[in-house]
């Protein structure tokens, strides 16, 4: 709660909102108390008085009724019912919400088509409906507000206690004794709180503009009681002749439900966890560079060139170092490997080489990355677009997240080539479909039509790899490309890419944490760890004999088919977390071998030819 | 002593009556399996996506109604109980540690509920209980104030483990307990899983899609296929001498190191279509030892070496 | 998609029976005698029976309904007693004329607001979308009736650019030069709540859709940026915006009957309303049943350009 409020107060437009809010609030409370006129006493002969006139602030209306002490009761009884009405529909509407979204099947069905057919009606059709059979009166005008919002909270929490319901904690719950009852108080409500918080936060404004709005109409609160939307209605007569009468109410609505407002946005802000973590950032179309150093000087020693790389990611105060200096490179027909654990930097490395790492919260602090010689990072937008898909390729990892799912995939084909090359349409088709088969796509033909769901995963990555092939680059940055597929399919996939590399002559950059795809495809391998680089080589030389401790026990705690039951080996500890990387060698917490030189100072990948490692007591020679 | 008996459970997913017509058949998602566990033992389950091994296993804890068929556990028929009669004897470890562990409970809060109402533990019962648990699965016990969000990967999943075992089941079914976490991790978790089961006496149900954790925590292993069982045998015999051509395609696809890169099959990998399955094997379109009858008959899961069961009809010889 | 269509017009039939139900039996609800209300207090109680046999209102509830329902389905909505004419004419003209003041109004806040939307999302944080941002929550915020009246005072008293009120000139109007004329303000408050809503939606969709893998694969591709956001990136967005469209059509309806009141439009809205005053209950009851069956309609027009955009929907 206390974590809630400040993150709230530090949202300066929901601070001042609260405060505007609790202002008038505190105003309308103590109305009672305050030395007015009785807002209902008319004297005719006083009859639309000019503000700041003489024992009238605000003037008064065509009754000669005091204007501000009308405003004050008026503002109350709006604000009452406005929030009554909100709690009404809130209570409500969340119950049938939870219950059908909880309970599902059946139930569900008739509650949700119970309340489809009350938002066939648009609303106010139900409101005067509900008005007419009750009478005009501020009471049923509460009650017609409340109910036509009702099918709102329904719906809206339905949807996240379906989701809700799916997850795997209401499972364990059921599993650990808890019946229907239980879980849906003790296991859903309070998952669904902050969404029924949200929801009423950011419509009670607009109920008590709805509550207004039918006593504007005549409907609502009956003379010679008034609440601000009558108040309006009655002024509107004398629009023209006394504006006043109509500017004072109408600009009280305004300040209520704009302060209401900006505190439910806040509120919203606040509780919902996903802007918490600020990713609701729309990724720029180019990371942002903001390197801190010299840009290292050239030294060309493949087609892609990546040197001293850095990437960091800052959220809050935090800073994230993803990618702590890496120095990569390949040459044509060369596959490299990168393989690490999750957080090992190994993605944002790959990402970064085009640009592609989220921005905000990604920036590149540092280093060079170097196609043909040429620096990419500090490359112009117009120019790097130009080198993406058409000299550098990415595949990525979920071919279903990854590929457009509104678009057919041979329009998705056709786009990749025309977005580099002028092609006529039936030339890039052509194409297109020679590029399905070159996947071995069967039926290629008619898959051209298909959209990315009517295909299986497997295909669906043949898409995303034929679609990396469009326009024959030279180099293709594969990203954990088999890792959601079965393993059957998986070999396929591999042994495609494997067949493209040689007959195209790619340089191909694998990213991935499976030893044994490793071992198959690629020419040299680098092991990363905590953001660097630890220990890199041709592959067999690296997993017959690995230098760094990290590189030793990981593989070693790699099951391996054939070898019967047995006790597994394992690293105990954690990866570091990249925002607190301890000094020396990250590992170190880890390593049993580690000693007190250990954890001082920067230790160097260091090395031979292409046998480097970064560690000062080596298991081999390098 | 058998601890689990399972005898013609199968799992057909009934599709909607459409606007007009008649209505389809189901989706077969499991078709009818028996099968039984011994005490003590763990039979891994393998297979690949829409095998049916979730919905298997949805159905082992009760989570699911079968659509035929007995489950009888340490002797007791548990057909259509409710899930808490299911909870005493069998519990059930989720593939995502995090989102089985409600976000808005502290860990003591996620670790009483089974103690209360399965229990029905006094407060310094549930107390004690957890402390010992907590013990043998290497969590600190300053963990129970704080929330899900705040432990890695592995440390959620032991709480998991944590909380199935405070139901002291006979039986825990293991969905994927590993597949969501780093290489350098997943031994420690399937290292405490190991030792438990020795300690406490476990059967484990422990599924998963890789082959070589299967094999090294399994005494037997059943491979699915289209929601049918296969094969079945020794672990350490299954993958080495597979008598089905599907078991032998899964053992081959996975990549080893030292092994050369080579698809093991060529291009057309899809599963049937489950509206419309084929008569006969479900395999057979992809299987090269494939004749006339497998496209006709359905095989039936015979002897077909010691302890080794196999539904081929052209079965892999020695 | 022939089929789907069908398919959805045959699902509105329960629907539009379950809208008559509810109407009816919260008419049901009202209190008091209708043959009272239009005889007025003077009626002897022998006239006052008489009326309630003619209108059938001695017949069960149940059998009221099935002879209303029938009689509707045959075209009669019966007479309106305060206007004496039939309950049909008088609709059909009313709401010829709240479509063209809600169609204006709904078009403006549809196009308006998806691209205050877009424009905000693509420079999230930039000054265009603080500007945007701040105006869309004055936006929602002020009641439309309220920034009609004020408009007014404006527009059409201070400056005398427009006409005060009224759909034509009373002399010499009835041409579409002098309906626009007309049309301008009370559209324009008609649609600056909906445009603010459908904005802000619009917005958080598009900050939604750029984060998703696709994009990335687009950029990837070497996809311009521009085409990446109002190609790629919009189209998907739209996904979630067209629902929201669906709904705020009912608002931009449900705004109308303020609207109407303020500018003194003669549109449906506002005959409601004076109906509802003067308890005349056909009236009310074939105007709620006629206007809630056009949105159904449209809301299924929604559905289906939401299954031409999204193949994944089952068609």
């Amino acid at each position: 709660m206390g974590h809630f409020l400040k993150l709230l107060f530090r949202n300066r437009l929901a601070a001042l909102g609260a405060t505007v809010l609790s202002a008038l609030l505190i105003v309308v409370l103590i109305t009672p108390l305050l030395p007015l006129p009785d807002p209902n006493a008319t004297a005719t002969a006083e009859r639309f008085a000019r503000p700041f006139t003489e024992g009238h602030i605000l003037g008064t209306d065509h009754l000669g009724r005091d204007l501000l002490s009308r405003l004050l009761h008026g503002t109350r009884l709006s604000l009452a019912v406005g929030i009554a009405a909100a709690l009404i529909a809130a209570i409500i509407g969340s119950t049938i919400g939870l219950v059908a979204g909880y309970f599902g099947g059946r139930i569900d069905n008739v509650i949700m088509r119970g309340i489809d057919m009350l938002m066939a009606f648009p609303y106010i059709l139900l409101a005067l409906a509900i008005v007419a059979a009750l009478g005009p009166g501020l009471m049923n005008a509460l009650i017609a507000v409340a109910a036509v919002n009702i099918p709102f909270f329904a719906r809206n929490i339905r949807g996240i206690t379906v989701g809700l319901a799916g997850r795997e904690f209401i499972d364990a719950a059921r599993l650990s004794g808890l019946g229907h009852t239980r879980i849906l108080v003790g296991e859903l409500l309070p998952n669904v709180l902050p969404t029924i918080v949200i929801a009423m936060s950011t419509t009670v404004g607009w109920m008590i503009l709805e509550t207004a709005g039918l006593s504007f109409l005549g409907l609502g609160s009956q003379p010679p009681v008034a609440d601000l939307g009558s108040m309006l209605g009655e002024a509107r007569a004398a629009l023209i002749t006394a504006p006043h009468t109509s500017v004072v109410p109408g600009v009280m609505i305004f300040l209520i439900v704009m302060s209401i407002n900006l505190l439910g946005d806040g509120v919203r802000d606040a509780l919902d966890p996903r802007l918490k973590s600020g990713a609701l950032s729309r990724p720029r179309a180019v990371t942002l560079v903001d390197r801190k150093g010299p840009v290292p000087a050239a030294e060309q020693r493949g087609l892609l060139d990546l040197d001293a790389l850095e990437t960091q990611f800052h959220v809050g105060k935090r800073v994230y170092r993803a990618v702590g200096g890496v120095s990569l490179y390949v040459k044509s027909g060369e596959c490299v490997g990168v393989i690490g654990e999750s957080g090992s930097g190994k993605s944002v490395t790959a990402l970064s080489v085009m640009g592609l790492v989220p921005s905000p919260p990604g920036v590149i602090t540092g280093g060079a990355v170097r196609y043909e010689g040429e620096d990419l990072l500090g490359a112009r937008y117009e120019t790097l677009r130009r080198r993406r898909g058409e000299n550098v390729a990415y595949i990525f990892q979920d071919p279903l997240a990854t590929l457009h799912p509104l678009y057919k995939i041979g329009d998705q084909l056709i786009e990749a080539i025309r977005v580099h090359h002028d092609t006529p349409p039936k030339e890039a088709r052509a194409k297109a479909l020679d590029l399905l088969r070159a996947v071995r796509i069967p039926n290629a033909e008619s898959r051209l039509d298909n959209y990315p769901h009517e295909m299986s995963g497997g295909m669906r990555q043949r898409v995303g790899i034929a679609m990396a092939m469009a326009n024959d680059p030279d180099v293709i940055i594969a990203d954990e490309p088999t890792t959601a597929l079965d393993v059957t399919v998986q070999a396929q996939i591999l042994a495609l890419l494997d067949d493209l590399r040689r007959e195209r002559g790619l340089a191909i950059i694998f990213i991935t944490h499976d030893f044994g795809v490793v071992a198959q495809l690629c020419d040299r391998v680098a092991v990363m760890y905590a953001g660097r680089i630890v220990e890199e080589g041709p592959t067999m030389q690296v997993l017959d004999a690995p230098a760094h401790p990290y590189t030793k026990r990981l593989i070693a705690c790699v099951p391996e088919l054939g070898s019967g039951k047995r006790k597994l080996a394992s690293i105990p500890g954690l990866p570091p977390v990249v925002d607190n990387l301890p000094e020396g060698c990250a590992f170190a917490p880890r390593c049993d071998k580690a000693r007190d030189d250990c954890r001082r100072g920067a230790i160097l990948l260091a090395g031979r030819g292409l046998r480097a490692v970064r560690c000062i007591h080596p298991e081999e020679a390098v | 002593m058998q601890a689990l008996k399972v005898t013609d459970l199968s799992k057909t997913f009934d599709l909607g009556k459409p606007l007009f017509g008649t209505a389809r058949p189901g989706v077969r998602a499991v078709r009818p399996m028996s099968f039984s566990v011994a005490r003590g033992e763990t039979l891994g389950i393998v297979g690949e996506s829409g095998c049916g091994k979730s919905t298997l296993a949805r159905m082992l804890v009760g989570l699911m109604a079968p659509s035929t068929g007995h489950i009888e556990i340490a002797g007791k028929a548990l057909d259509n109980a409710d899930p808490a009669a299911f909870g005493r004897l069998i519990q059930y470890v989720f593939q995502d540690p995090i989102s089985s562990l409600n976000p808005r409970k502290t860990v003591r809060q996620i670790m009483e509920t089974p103690l209360k109402r399965l229990y029905g533990m006094n407060q310094a019962e549930r107390n004690k209980r957890i402390a010992e648990i907590f013990d043998s699965v290497n969590l600190r016990e300053e963990f129970l104030g704080r929330y899900p969000h705040e432990f890695s990967g592995g440390q959620a999943q032991r709480i998991g483990i944590a909380r199935a075992l405070a139901a002291a089941p006979e039986i825990m079914v293991l969905d994927e307990p590993v597949s969501a976490l780093d290489v350098s991790v997943q031994a420690q978790v399937l290292n405490l899983l190991a030792d438990l089961r020795r300690d406490f006496g476990l059967t484990y149900l422990f599924i998963s899609h890789d082959l070589a954790v299967v094999e090294a925590v399994s005494d037997r292993v059943m491979v699915l296929y289209f929601g049918t069982v296969v094969e079945i045998g020794r672990a350490e015999q299954i993958f080495n001498a597979p008598k089905h051509p599907y078991t032998r395609l899964l053992a081959d696809s996975a990549p080893v190191v030292g092994r050369p890169l080579a698809a093991p099959e060529q291009v057309d990998s899809e599963l049937p279509d489950p509206l419309n399955p084929p008569p006969g094997c479900a395999f057979a379109r992809r299987c090269s030892r494939a004749t006339a009858i497998c496209r006709d008959q359905e095989p039936p899961l015979t002897e077909k070496g010691k302890d080794q069961f196999a539904a081929c009809h052209h079965p892999i010889a020695d | 998609m022939g089929g789907y269509i069908l398919k959805r017009l045959l699902s509105a039939i329960p629907v539009l029976l379950g809208i008559t139900i509810i109407v009816f039996a919260i008419m049901a609800m009202i209190p008091g005698d209708p043959a009272t209300a239009i005889l007025g207090s003077y009626a002897t109680p022998d006239n006052v029976e008489k009326l309630n046999r003619d209108l059938g209102l001695d017949k069960p509830l149940l059998q009221r309904y099935f002879i209303w329902l029938g009689n509707m389905l045959q075209g009669d909505f019966g007479r309106s007693f305060s206007l004496n004419r039939p309950v049909l004419d008088e609709v059909v003209e009313r709401f010829n004329a709240t479509l063209v003041l809600a169609g204006t109004g709904f078009v403006l806040c549809s196009v308006l607001g998806i691209l205050a939307g877009v424009v905000s999302a693509a420079r999230q944080y930039g000054v265009a979308d603080k500007i945007i941002t701040f105006t869309v929550l004055i936006g929602i915020s002020i009641p439309s009736f309220f920034l009609g009246m004020m408009i007014i005072l404006l527009f059409a008293v201070n400056l005398r650019w427009l006409p005060v009120s009224g759909m034509y000139a009373i002399y010499g109007g009835g041409d579409l030069p002098d309906l626009l004329k007309h049309l301008v303000m009370p559209a324009t408050a008609l649609a600056v709540v909906a445009t603010g809503v459908i904005a802000r939606l619009s917005r958080s969709a598009m900050l939604e859709v750029l984060r998703q893998d696709f994009i990335r694969t687009a950029r990837a591709k070497g996809v311009p940026e521009r085409r990446v956001i109002m190609g790629h990136a919009l189209r998907a967005a739209m996904v979630s915006i067209l629902p929201v469209l669906g709904i705020q059509a009912g608002f931009v309806l449900s705004g109308a009957v303020y609207i109407e009141m303020v500018f003194q439009w003669p549109g449906v809205g506002r005959m409601l309303v004076d109906a509802i005053l003067k308890r005349d209950i056909l009236l009310l009851q074939g105007g709620v049943v006629l206007v809630a069956a056009c949105y159904v309609l449209f809301n299924i027009a929604v559905d289906v350009a939401q299954a031409l955009l999204d193949p994944r929907i089952k068609t």
